[in-house]
């Protein structure tokens, strides 16, 4: 798959806008500032651009507890997820959801997601729709390795398979469910589950976003085919804690700063496109900038937005009641 | 005798009951931590840290950390209860229940029954509950009185660290299944517990606080809250017991009533939603029991039918708090006061 100038920049400029987001998510969370849990997705960004840039509007995606990454991937704004993580009533959700439960229905966006495994079973229904309704939509779940063991991810599966549902499945392993390693918690493997219901699956390297990029291309085009579901068994890894505040103790010393030394995907990408002479530093230079602006504005503004109101508390339970 | 937290006082209760009775097995996710990774083990001893250090102690075999498949572990759990195990699982959140509810409602909590009183499941599922940590709508919910709805399972509260270790050692050593709720803002809280096992029994309420003006019926967190509104009413002349009935499932129906028809007068204090929930039945038992002692409508305090809402100043309005408890009961003598007027 062909990727022109502006895909890449474009491509870029999300990976760097979601790894500005969460570094300076880290610092924010730090002073005190930002209420609740915060699970951060750097690292895994070129899981989620290399994905959701081939999605459209149209096409639903859902994700997890790690939500900030596939938000922005999938053009939710920057400003209204600040203020949402920060409880404004400026947020996308009025700040009643918080950084566990962003959602841009508007977007494809479904939500993050506070409850492991609960996104797979939507899917199936977002799926289920693009396919009654024809709208040649196709809708993904984004899923850990520890969601992998859940009955829900499981049976999502083999009703996509039954249903032949144009849904793909994507299994982000960053090798660790809090601090569980996906080598104890995981039986048998990703594509020998996908295998036993009857799907395909792709063996991603997720520090590599054309690998991500083109299995995901492969994955969509059958899906939007009517050819039915696909796996992605995407090996990726977190830089931060499970949550802010996770001291992992059970990582190999050294573990992360190897990783970020060594296979970043965003600093790869980097050097493979100015490699081949399709960007050049100077390009990348001012989307780094531009990403930098835009986040600190962001916060700033999400700091000094108003709170929900008092009669906030009582509204959007139902549509009528 | 000495100084414990919540946490301590649970984490003591565990070690002290495996210590003494080698079928206790712990299962949950990340209760120890670090399962098959490079680095520390027992990295986490749960997500707060209550189970932490256990597996120095008692090791793999019985210290076990599980896969993220809450149905398949509580479920487990059922049956090894049912077949000469007593384990001790870990609900991380009670919100979680949703994906694993049919195993303790249906499976565990039914055995007894369906099979003519030839099963026991003494199993106990420990699991975090409560707003106030600005976990948002899916991670702060109280959901007791689902459970309590349930013929088959007990259902108890600690209310500070001297009842957690009590009733925790209760619930171990109890032949049904068992939901054990601790309330996620009480962790640090400290207080004297005695260095030696004890149990608390269930169905026994705890009367923290004696009056003559009105009863408060507070259920876990709440009860602190309840006695912080009583100090400050007692400054101003109105006397109040406050009931921790401990366990909502027995539920202590005789100390209440007896409470009520001292007082006439009744507030009950209840976090979780206010449909169908536990002030809603102690309201109804009132009604049908004590109905001729009242000398007020009965109070409930309880949080608007919502969701737990994310933003700080939201969750704040939501969940009671000792300002709406002392209200409640200056309604409640009020309405003397106009009575008699
Ligand atoms: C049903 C349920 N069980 C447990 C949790 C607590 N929890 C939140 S995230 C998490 C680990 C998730 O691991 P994984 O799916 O690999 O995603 P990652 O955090 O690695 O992105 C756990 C156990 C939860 N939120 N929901
Ligand atoms: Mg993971």
């Amino acid at each position: 798959m062909q990727m022109n100038r502006e895909d890449l920049l474009q491509a870029y400029r999300r990976m760097r806008t979601i790894r500005e987001f969460e570094e300076r998510l880290h610092l924010e969370f730090a002073t005190g500032e930002i209420p609740g849990f915060v699970h951060l997705y750097a690292g895994e960004e070129a899981c989620a651009v290399g994905i959701c840039m081939q999605l459209t509007d149209r096409d639903a995606i859902a994700s997890t507890h790690r939500g900030h990454g596939h938000c922005l991937a999938k053009g939710v704004e920057v400003a209204g997820m600040m203020n949402e993580i920060y409880g404004r009533k400026s947020g996308l959700c009025g700040g009643k959801g918080g950084s566990m439960h962003i959602a841009d229905l508007s977007k494809g966006m479904l939500g993050a997601n506070g409850i492991v495994g609960g996104g797979p079973p939507l899917i199936c229904g977002a799926a289920l729709t693009a396919k009654v309704l024809k709208t040649g939509a196709v809708a993904v779940a984004f899923f850990g390795d520890g969601a992998s063991n859940q009955g829900t991810t499981l049976e999502s599966l083999n009703l996509a398979s039954i249903w032949n549902l144009p849904a793909i499945f994507v299994c982000e392993d960053n090798g660790y469910a809090e601090s569980t390693s996906s080598a104890y918690s995981v039986g048998g493997s990703q594509a020998g589950r996908a295998a036993g219901f009857g799907m395909p699956c792709h063996e991603v390297d997720g520090f590599d976003f054309f690998a991500v990029h083109d299995a995901a291309a492969t994955a969509i085009a059958r899906a939007r085919a009517g050819e039915g579901p696909s796996m992605l068994h995407v090996r990726l890894s977190r830089y931060f804690g499970h949550f802010e505040g996770d001291a992992t103790t059970y990582r190999a010393p050294g573990e992360v700063e190897r990783l970020r030394a060594e296979r970043d995907c965003i600093a790869r990408f980097r050097k493979r496109v100015t490699e081949a002479a399709l960007l050049d530093d100077a390009d990348l230079d001012s989307a780094d900038e531009a990403v930098t602006g835009e986040i600190e504005h962001a916060v700033a503004d999400a700091k000094n937005a108003p709170l929900p109101s008092e009669a906030d508390l009582l509204t959007d339970v139902y549509v009528a009641y | 005798m000495s100084k414990k937290s919540y946490r301590a006082a649970i984490n003591e209760a565990l070690r002290q009951e495996m210590r003494r009775d080698p079928t206790i097995v712990l299962m949950g996710e990340d209760i120890a931590g670090g399962a098959g990774a490079p680095g520390e083990q027992d990295a986490w001893g749960g997500p707060l840290g209550v189970t932490k250090g256990l597996l120095a102690e008692f090791g793999r075999e019985r210290i076990l950390d599980t896969p993220l498949s809450e149905s398949a572990f509580i479920g487990a759990a059922a049956g090894a209860a049912a077949t000469g195990l007593r384990p001790v699982a870990e609900l991380m959140f009670v919100d979680f229940m949703g994906v694993c509810f049919d195993q303790i409602f249906n499976q565990a909590a039914k055995f007894r029954y369906m099979f003519g009183g030839r099963a026991r499941t003494p199993m106990v599922i420990r699991t975090m509950y409560g707003a106030g940590l600005r976990a948002a709508s899916q991670h702060s919910q109280s959901l007791y009185p689902i459970f309590t709805h349930i013929p088959g399972l007990k259902v108890a509260l600690p209310s500070s660290p001297y009842e957690a270790k009590g009733l925790l050692i209760a619930a171990i050593r109890d032949d049904d299944p068992v939901i054990f709720f601790e309330n996620k803002m009480l962790y640090d809280d400290e207080e004297e517990v005695p260095d030696e096992p004890y149990a608390i029994p269930f169905g026994e309420a705890n009367l923290t606080r004696e009056g003559d003006h009105a009863t408060i019926v507070a259920f876990g967190r709440m009860v602190k809250l309840a006695n912080a509104a009583a100090d400050r009413l007692e400054k101003a002349g109105i006397s109040c017991n406050v009931v921790d009935p401990r366990t909502t499932s027995p539920l202590d129906t005789g100390t209440i009533l007896e409470c009520v028809e001292d007082t006439g007068r009744l507030v009950i204090v209840d976090e979780a939603s206010p449909r169908c929930n536990m002030a809603a039945d102690i309201s109804a038992l009132v009604a049908q029991e004590a109905f001729g002692a009242l000398k007020a409508p009965i109070q409930m305090v309880c949080p608007p039918h919502v969701p737990v809402p994310f933003a700080p100043n939201l969750e704040d309005l939501y969940v009671p708090s000792a300002e709406r408890i002392e209200a409640a009961v200056r309604a409640v003598m009020a309405y003397k006061a106009r009575e008699a007027a």
